[in-house]
């Protein structure tokens, strides 16, 4: 047993990988969900979920219970049940399928184990998500087909289509980061804008068209506002998963989360130097390496306030066991080994939140787009704006300038 | 017994069962469905042969992209299942035959081409996206023009052809 | 490792099994998707002799293989609609005059 484990370290260890970040990834959307409820009711200036658990934090455990035990009405007239119930399991595998290539941090030693933060480091990686992305649009066209019913058939052809073109502007707009790069492997992409101050060398700054177009075509691929029009409540009824209930339209819900996850982590990969600091690694801003430290001390001290403000007893012992947790995690992560090893995924972290808080600011902000208006923007100004920046691109690194 | 070996037999295994599938199904959209998963096991084989930007390209536009197409198709043209008819006795004792053969001959006589010494392991010959694309535009170079003016030509076509007149 | 016969074989087969669905069948469209299927089994023998010669033009015309299906894809799938716009059928029997 001991020497298969050896013979085979390398499949056992992605295995433990796999596992690690299916679980950590469920919870994150899980509390993705609660984090857009709270930003969009306090941009809307009300309070959000706050009942639940102490400040709604519960929240998305009622929400998986209620989709877990609610009652599956399924039509029993679909054109095909089969593929009614292939869809939303197509969507979630492939939703979280494009997670496997992305790299969360640099190698790291922890105890003379060198760990590498990403499942898989494929030569192509940026061409596997791109093609998980072009399979997405089968999940949403069979689910609007399979419901057999006006709204979702015509909800999932909008989808689809807007999904389709928008795919070609996001490719377009990647080719600028490849001629810089000169790879397609994500974690080289990342090792390529890294040096003594890393952010300089941030593809954003020579690339920031490409940026903008992949920054739009992102929101537009995971069908977020405000480019859901398929799916607005207020007008096709709830586009593609109208059929849906319970558990399965549970499934396109955390796909779309995903999508969202995805797509933060590869606009902080691809533009924003994945996990680089964007502090010097001089002596002076040798403090920057508390930061990891600092911010989990001020989540502590903030939930121990809350204990004394918060009413229910239940929300303050609850309140209470999590500032410890966050206090013991504070003091966990100033040990030496371990703030160091931290380091990467702590900026990856850092900056793949600060994405996603714009996603949903954006959602609370904007008004949707109109259909046609959504398939203009999309093939009349970003595709050629996006070939416009490849071109201008090699051309300036063509003719030596950087 | 490597991964690559169980990888081969698994794929290769996913692959025949979706071609039988796409013949014996019925509904399109069911054929349709084994075809794609035929193409994702294709593109795995290709990356246990090493050619790792034709498993991309595979998937991102023939399942990704040509798929999708014929799935449109099938969903907005709304065909329903084919029609079960009388096979002609004829047919089924002489063709049914005819037709095993004809799969055992074609893959028997490529079974004798090559020596069976030669053993596929993926990392002896990889098609890297650099070399593949160095290729394309020196070597290939005419037959890539001559391809985008073909889609192009197809595009035209397509557009004419399925338009509804006004 | 598996020989790189097995690949052919796999080929061989799926090319076989192209054909028998091209000539069973009697909707258009999975007429249609036979030949593609024929097309993969083809890709993928190109694949196999490229590796085994060391050469990279198979899998540069494997490239080429899927553009012009792409091409040929979206041009029948065009005419496919029209034939069922003008005859209501996709039954191979029943559009096999010219007369409508």
């Amino acid at each position: 047993m001991n020497t298969w484990l050896e013979a085979n370290a390398a499949l056992v260890l992605a295995l433990i990988k796999v596992l690690v970040l299916v679980l950590i990834l469920l919870t994150g959307i899980a509390y993705l969900v609660w984090f857009e409820r709270k930003v969009v009711a306090h941009i809307q200036t009300r309070w959000g979920p706050y009942r639940v658990g102490p400040h709604g934090l519960l929240q998305p455990l009622a929400d998986g219970l209620k989709f877990l035990f609610k009652e599956d009405v399924s039509q029993p007239n679909v054109t095909s049940p089969f593929v009614y119930v292939l869809a939303p399991f197509l969507s979630l595998t492939l939703a979280m399928l494009a997670i496997a290539v992305i790299p969360f941090g640099p190698d790291v030693e922890l105890w003379g184990v060198t760990i590498r933060p990403q499942i898989a480091d494929l030569n192509i990686g940026l061409l596997f998500i791109l093609a998980v992305t072009s399979l997405g649009v089968y999940g949403i066209a069979l689910a609007g087909w399979a419901s057999n019913s006006k709204y979702p058939l015509l909800g999932s052809l909008r989808s689809s289509a807007q999904m389709v073109s928008y795919e070609l502007a996001l490719t377009f707009s990647v080719v600028g980061v490849l001629l810089h790069a000169g790879t397609l492997s994500l974690r080289e992409i990342v090792d390529a804008q890294g040096a003594a101050w890393s952010l300089p060398r941030w593809f954003v700054f020579p690339q920031i068209i490409g940026f903008i177009c992949f920054f739009l075509s992102a929101i537009a691929e995971s069908n977020r506002l405000p480019f859901d029009l398929p799916e607005a409540e207020s007008e096709l009824v709830a586009g593609y998963h109208t059929e849906y209930s319970s558990f399965k339209f549970a499934m396109f819900f955390l796909a779309e989360y995903a999508h969202m996850i995805t797509a933060s982590c590869l606009l902080t990969i691809l533009y924003f130097g994945g996990w680089h600091s964007p502090f010097p690694a001089t002596a002076e801003f040798a403090f920057t390496e508390y930061f990891p430290v600092l911010l989990l001390g001020a989540l502590t001290l903030l939930c121990l306030l809350e204990v004394f403000r918060l009413s229910r007893g239940l929300h303050r012992f609850l309140m209470l066991v999590l500032g410890v947790g966050l206090a013991a995690l504070a003091w966990l992560v100033a040990q030496p080994p371990l703030l160091a090893a931290i380091q990467g995924l702590f900026w990856f972290l850092v900056k793949v939140g600060t994405f996603l808080f714009i996603y949903v600011w954006v959602r609370g902000t904007l008004p949707r787009f109109r259909y046609d208006q959504l398939m203009a923007f999309g093939w009349k100004f970003l595709v050629p704006l996006a070939v416009a920046n490849v071109i201008v691109t090699s051309f300036f690194l063509a003719a030596g300038l950087d | 017994m490597s991964a690559s070996y169980w990888l081969f037999f698994i794929f290769a295994g996913l692959a025949v069962l979706g071609a039988f599938n796409l013949i014996w199904q019925r509904h399109p959209i069911h054929s349709a469905l084994s075809l794609i998963l035929v193409m994702g096991s294709l593109a795995v084989l290709y990356l246990l042969l090493g050619a790792e930007f034709i498993a991309a390209v595979q998937v991102i536009v023939y399942a990704g992209a040509i798929m999708v197409l014929f799935v449109f198709v099938i969903m907005l043209l709304n065909v329903g299942e084919e029609e079960r008819t009388q096979w002609s006795r004829v047919a089924t004792y002489l063709g049914l035959p005819v037709a095993v053969l004809l799969v055992v001959q074609t893959g028997y006589l490529l079974y004798r081409a090559v020596p069976m010494a030669i053993r596929v392991d993926p990392n002896r010959f990889v098609g890297t996206t650099r070399r593949v694309g160095e290729l394309l535009f020196t070597d290939f170079l005419l037959p890539f023009e001559v391809t985008s003016i073909l889609i192009l030509v197809a595009l035209m076509g397509a557009i004419v052809l399925a338009k509804r007149e006004p | 490792m598996v020989p790189i016969s097995y690949y052919l074989v796999l080929s061989g087969v799926l090319f076989g099994l192209g054909v028998v669905g091209f000539l069973l069948r009697r909707s258009i469209i999975t007429i249609f998707m036979s030949i593609e299927l024929m097309l993969n089994a083809v890709n993928l023998a190109f694949v196999a002799f490229s590796y085994l010669h060391e050469k990279l033009s198979g899998q540069i015309f494997v490239f080429f293989v899927i553009v012009v299906a792409a091409a040929e894809a979206a041009v029948g799938l065009a005419i496919i609609i029209l034939v069922f716009r003008n005859r209501a059928s996709l039954n191979i029997e029943r559009i096999n005059l010219m007369k409508l």
